[in-house]
C-alpha cells in the first residue's frame, strides 16, 4: 500500500496531464495556471516553513561535538567538529550542505556469528545521496537556457562539462542519466534492505515516483521524441515575463513533465523535502560549541522553584553540626 | 518479577527480521526485565510533578488522568514553540536509515523500534495527526496516527529504552538527535506522572538532600572519613579535606555515585589524595553535594531546579571558582546547559589553576573545569610525581562517555592523562571510541536492577569492542570519567567480559601520584598488592 498508493498516484498525473492536454485542450491551465499556482504555492509555503521555524527560539546550545573541543593551549582543537568561531561554524555547515559530511561517515554494524559486532564504513548512501542532489542541482541550472535570453555565460561552461563526452545530437548529458541512476539506487535500497523498507512512508515514495518521472520524460523529449524547443522556450520565457503564451505543437509528454515538475514544487513545503531548507536550522550542526565560554541567553528562561540553602540547613542544622561541619545559624 | 538469568548466548541470538506487520499495526509489548518499576507518590509529592497516581506498565489499564490526551497535545504544542530543535527534528527527516544500525539499544535488541527513526516515529507520528495538514487530512496514508493510549504506552516503552546518548545524531545528515526528542518524549509522561522509580528517587533525593543517593551531611562526612582511612593505611598521609568552609579557593563538586560503593570511592579517594598532594585550598559541599543531575531525564525545568545548587553553594561559600569530578551527563548539563539556566555566574572569577597558574579560558563564563582538563595541565607542567609502573598490573583501555564526547567534546585531556599515569594503554576499535563511542546501555536514569535485560543488550556494543581489546592485547581495566559508567559497565562487564575491572582515572592518578612523606606503598587503591618492582622503570609515556 505504501508503495502502490504513491505509484497510482503518479500515473493519475500522467492521465490527467493526457486527458487534459489531449482531449480538453486545457493547455493553458496545464502550461500556465499550474504552473504559476506551483511556483507561489513553493515560494510562500518554504518561506512560511522556514518562518514558523525560526519563530521557535533555540533554548539552549546543543551542538553535538564530534571533535575535540577547545581547552588547553596544547591541545589541538578540531575546529570543524567542534566549532568556537562562527568561522568554523560556516566551516561545519559547508562541509554538511556541500558534502554531507555526516552521511559520509556512515559505518555498517552487522552481528558476526551470533557472537561479535563488527563495523565497516558503507558509503554508498553517502554517494547516491551527493550523485542525486548534485546531478538534479545541474539539470535544473540547464533549464535557466530557457528562462533567459542570452543564455548566461556559466551555461555554456556547464554545458561542456556536463556534454564532455561529445555522444550525440542533441549532446548527450551525464547527468541526466546520473539523476535517473541514482534516484532508481534510493528507490531500490528503500524496498531491499528490510529495515529501510520498514520505516518507509508513503511521503517517501511518492517524490521517488516523481523525480523517476521526471527524469524519464525530461531524457524522452530531450534524446527520443525530440520535442520542439523553440516551442518550450517560447512558453517558458512567456512565464517569466508575466505575458504567458501557449505555442503551439508541444506535445502531451511535455505536459506531463510540467505538471510532474509543478507538483514537486507544490508539494515541497508540505513534505520532508524541506530538509534543504531544515539542514541550515538544525542547532545540533549550526552553534558553536563553546558554551563554557560564552553564555546562551534562553529567551523564555523563568525562575523555578528551588530548595534553599537555608531550607537545608533547616533540615540537618544538628546533625551538622555534630559532624563539626560549619552552619549558618547556630 | 522473576529474577533475570538469561545467559549472555541466549541475549545474543538477536533477530534483526522485521515484523510481518506494519509498525502502526504491530502494538507494543510491554516485556519484563525491559522496563523500569513506576515511581513512588511520595517522590513525585516531594517535587511536585502532576498526576501522582497509582499504575503498573503491565496493567491493562493505566490510571490516566481524564484528560491526559489534552494534557500530551498541548504539551506538545508548548514545546514546538519553545523549542527549535523539536520543532525541526518533527518536520525534516527523509527517513534514510543512516541512524538505525548506530543505537545500541538497536543492536543489541533487533526491535526495529529501537531504531532512532523510529523511536522518533513513534512521535512524529502523533505530531503530524495533530499539527501538520497533511496529517489531518490524509492520516495514515500521510503517516499519521490517532493518539491513543496504546500510542502513549509505545512512545513511554520506548522513550525509556534510550539513554539520549546521542550517538544517531553524530550520523544524521540533518544533525536530528533522537536524544532532544527523547527528552521532550520523556517530559510529556511525566506531565501525566509515568514516571520511572529509578529516576524519581534519586530527584527526590536531591531536591531535599542535595545528592541523588539521599546521603546526609554527616555521612558524607562519615563515608570521606571511612577513605582517609584507607588512604592512610596505604600511604601513612592523614588527609583532612574540609567541607561547606567559606572562604575556600575552589568548590569541588563530583557526583554523589563517587561516594557510595565500589569502584565509585576509588576514584573520590583520588580526588582526595591529588588535592591533598597539590595543598589545594578547596571544599567540598554537603548541600551541593551532586553534580549529576537525574532531573535532566525528567523535564528541563526539574534539572533547572536541582542544578541551581551549584552556583548558589558557590556564591554563599564566596569561593573562586568551581572544580567538577569525573561525570557524564552531569557534563553535558555543565557544558550546555547550566550557564543558561543559572548563570551569569558573575560573581566567581575565571578558573585558574593555583598550581600552573593556567588560565581556563575555554570555562571563562560557567567558571567550572573539569578535573581532567586540570590535571592534564597539572602533568602537562610537570608538577606532579608520577610512577607509572605501579599500575602496571593494569592493562587499561578508555570508555568515552556519551556525554562528554557528543556534548563537549573531551577526548584528548583524559587520554593524557592515562597515557602519563599507566603504561599499558590501548584504544579500542576507532568505530567504537570518540564521537563514535558507545553508551554504556544504562545512563538517563535506566540502571536499575529490575531492566538487567535491557542493560545488558544496550550495553552489548560497548562490552563486545572492550572483549576485543580484552582478547587481543589482555586488557583488564576499563577507564572512564562517568560515575554511572562506573557502577554499571562494572555489571556488564561481569556478564559479557569477566576479568575486565572498571576505574575512574583519578584512581590511576592516584595510584602513581608519588605524595610528599608517604610510606612505600605496597597496595593500590583497592587495597589489591602493587606489581613487584623490578629495576629500573620507565618514566611517563611522553605524548
Amino acid at each position: 500500500m505504501k508503495i502502490l498508493f504513491p505509484f497510482v498516484a503518479v500515473i493519475a498525473l500522467v492521465l490527467l496531464a493526457m486527458v487534459g492536454v489531449s482531449g480538453g485542450s486545457l493547455h493553458f491551465l496545464f502550461g500556465v495556471i499550474i504552473p504559476y499556482a506551483a511556483v507561489f504555492i513553493f515560494i510562500i509555503g518554504v518561506i512560511y516553513r522556514v518562518l514558523k521555524w525560526a519563530k521557535s527560539p533555540v533554548p539552549f546550545c546543543i551542538t553535538t561535538t564530534c571533535g575535540q573541543q577547545k581547552s588547553l593551549p596544547w591541545i589541538k582543537q578540531n575546529k570543524l567538529e567542534n566549532p568556537s568561531s562562527t568561522l568554523h561554524v560556516v566551516g561545519r555547515m559547508a562541509m554538511e550542505v556541500f558534502l554531507f559530511r555526516s552521511l559520509f561517515r556512515n559505518l555498517k554494524g552487522e552481528m558476526k556469528d551470533s557472537s561479535r559486532l563488527v563495523y565497516g564504513s558503507d558509503k554508498w548512501l553517502w554517494l547516491a545521496g551527493i550523485a542525486f542532489h548534485y546531478s538534479f542541482l545541474i539539470v535544473l541550472l540547464r533549464h535557466i537556457r530557457l528562462f533567459a535570453e542570452p543564455t548566461p555565460f556559466f551555461l555554456h561552461l556547464l554545458e561542456t562539462f556536463d556534454g564532455f563526452l561529445q555522444i550525440g545530437v542533441p549532446r548527450f548529458f551525464m547527468t541526466g542519466v546520473v539523476l535517473l541512476s541514482a534516484v532508481t539506487f534510493l528507490f531500490l535500497r528503500r524496498i531491499y534492505i528490510p529495515q529501510v523498507r520498514y520505516i518507509s512512508l508513503s511521503a517517501d515514495y511518492f517524490p521517488l515516483f516523481l523525480i523517476i518521472g521526471i527524469a524519464t520524460t525530461g531524457m524522452l523529449m530531450r534524446y527520443f521524441l525530440k520535442t520542439d524547443i523553440v516551442g518550450v522556450k517560447e512558453l517558458a520565457m512567456g512565464l517569466v515575463s508575466f505575458n504567458p503564451v501557449i505555442p503551439k505543437g508541444l506535445g502531451v509528454i511535455f505536459y506531463i513533465h510540467l505538471l510532474f515538475v509543478s507538483t514537486l514544487f507544490a508539494y515541497f513545503p508540505f513534505s520532508k523535502l524541506v530538509h534543504m531548507g531544515g539542514v541550515f536550522l538544525s542547532p545540533t550542526r549550526n552553534l558553536l560549541g563553546n558554551s563554557r565560554e560564552f553564555r546562551h541567553v534562553n529567551p523564555w528562561n523563568y525562575p523555578v522553584k528551588v530548595h534553599t540553602y537555608e531550607e537545608y540547613e533547616e533540615d540537618f542544622r544538628d546533625k551538622m553540626k555534630m559532624a563539626e561541619i560549619p552552619v549558618e545559624k547556630e | 518479577m522473576a529474577k533475570f538469568t538469561a545467559k549472555p548466548a541466549e541475549l545474543l541470538k538477536i533477530d534483526f527480521k522485521t515484523p510481518k506487520t506494519d509498525w502502526m499495526d504491530t502494538p507494543v509489548e510491554i516485556r519484563e526485565h525491559m522496563y523500569c518499576h513506576p515511581s513512588k507518590a511520595k517522590d513525585l509529592e516531594t517535587v511536585g510533578f502532576p498526576n501522582i497516581h497509582e499504575w503498573k506498565p503491565v496493567d491493562e489499564n493505566w490510571n490516566l488522568p481524564e484528560n491526559w490526551k489534552e494534557t500530551v497535545i498541548n504539551g506538545i504544542k508548548e514545546r514546538l514553540q519553545k523549542y527549535r530543535s523539536f520543532h525541526v527534528f518533527m518536520d525534516i527527516c527523509v527517513r534514510c536509515g543512516a541512524c538505525a544500525d548506530k543505537c545500541h539499544f538497536y543492536l543489541g535488541t533487533g526491535d526495529p523500534k529501537n531504531m532512532p527513526v523510529l523511536r522518533a516515529e513513534l512521535l512524529r507520528s502523533v505530531y503530524r495527526k495533530y499539527f501538520t495538514t497533511g496529517g489531518k487530512i490524509f492520516g495514515k496514508t500521510a503517516g499519521a496516527r490517532e493518539l491513543t493510549e496504546d500510542v502513549l504506552k509505545e512512545i513511554w516503552y520506548y522513550y525509556y529504552q534510550c539513554t539520549e546518548c546521542r550517538r544517531c545524531s553524530v550520523f544524521c545528515p540533518y544533525g536530528i538527535d533522537q536524544a532532544e526528542i527523547t527528552m521532550i518524549g520523556r517530559e510529556l509522561t511525566n506531565l501525566l506522572g509515568l514516571q520511572l522509580g529509578w529516576i524519581a528517587g534519586p530527584v527526590a533525593n536531591c531536591y531535599m538532600k542535595g545528592n541523588h543517593l539521599g546521603l546526609e551531611p554527616h555521612t558524607i562526612k562519615s563515608n570521606i572519613e571511612f577513605m582517609l582511612d584507607d588512604i592512610e593505611t596505604l600511604t601513612g598521609i592523614r588527609i583532612n579535606p574540609t567541607f561547606n568552609r567559606k572562604g575556600a579557593e575552589i568548590l569541588f563538586v563530583t557526583p554523589s555515585g563517587d561516594l557510595f560503593g565500589v569502584p565509585g570511592v576509588y576514584t573520590a579517594m583520588g580526588y582526595l589524595m591529588l588535592f591533598h598532594e597539590l595543598g589545594l585550598d578547596y571544599t567540598w559541599s554537603t548541600y551541593a553535594s551532586e553534580g549529576g543531575n537525574f532531573g535532566f531525564f525528567t523535564s528541563n525545568e526539574m534539572a533547572k531546579r536541582l542544578n541551581s545548587k551549584i552556583y548558589a553553594e558557590a556564591k554563599r561559600l564566596g569561593v573562586k571558582w568551581i572544580l567538577g569530578g569525573e561525570c557524564g551527563h552531569m557534563w553535558r548539563v555543565l557544558h550546555q546547559y547550566m550557564d543558561t539556566w543559572n548563570g551569569p555566574a558573575d560573581f566567581l572569577e575565571v578558573p585558574k589553576s593555583p598550581i600552573t597558574g593556567t588560565v581556563f579560558d575555554n570555562a571563562k563564563s560557567t567558571k567550572m573545569t573539569h578535573i581532567s582538563e586540570f590535571t592534564a595541565d597539572l602533568i602537562r607542567h610537570g608538577k606532579l610525581k608520577l610512577d607509572p609502573g605501579r599500575n602496571d598490573h593494569l592493562k587499561v583501555t578508555f570508555h568515552d562517555s556519551c556525554n562528554t564526547s557528543r556534548g563537549m567534546g573531551m577526548f584528548e585531556e583524559p587520554r593524557y592523562v592515562i597515557k602519563n599515569v599507566c603504561n599499558h594503554f590501548y584504544e579500542m576499535p576507532e568505530n567504537t571510541i570518540r564521537e563514535k563511542t558507545f553508551c554504556c546501555g544504562s545512563g538517563t536514569g535506566l540502571n536499575a536492577s529490575e531492566n538487567m535485560e535491557l542493560r545488558m543488550r544496550g550495553g552489548f556494543p560497548r562490552a563486545n569492542a572492550v572483549r576485543y581489546v580484552h582478547e587481543q592485547h589482555g586488557v583488564n581495566m576499563l577507564a572512564n570519567i562517568c560515575a554511572i559508567d562506573r557502577a554499571t559497565l562494572s555489571a556488564s562487564m561481569d556478564y559479557w567480559v569477566p576479568g575486565v575491572g572498571v576505574a575512574g582515572i583519578s584512581e590511576l592518578v592516584a595510584n602513581a601520584l608519588v605524595m610528599k612523606g608517604e610510606k612505600e606503598r605496597t597496595q593500590d587503591l583497592r587495597l589489591e598488592p602493587l606489581p613487584q618492582k623490578s629495576g629500573e622503570k620507565e618514566g611517563a609515556e611522553n605524548v
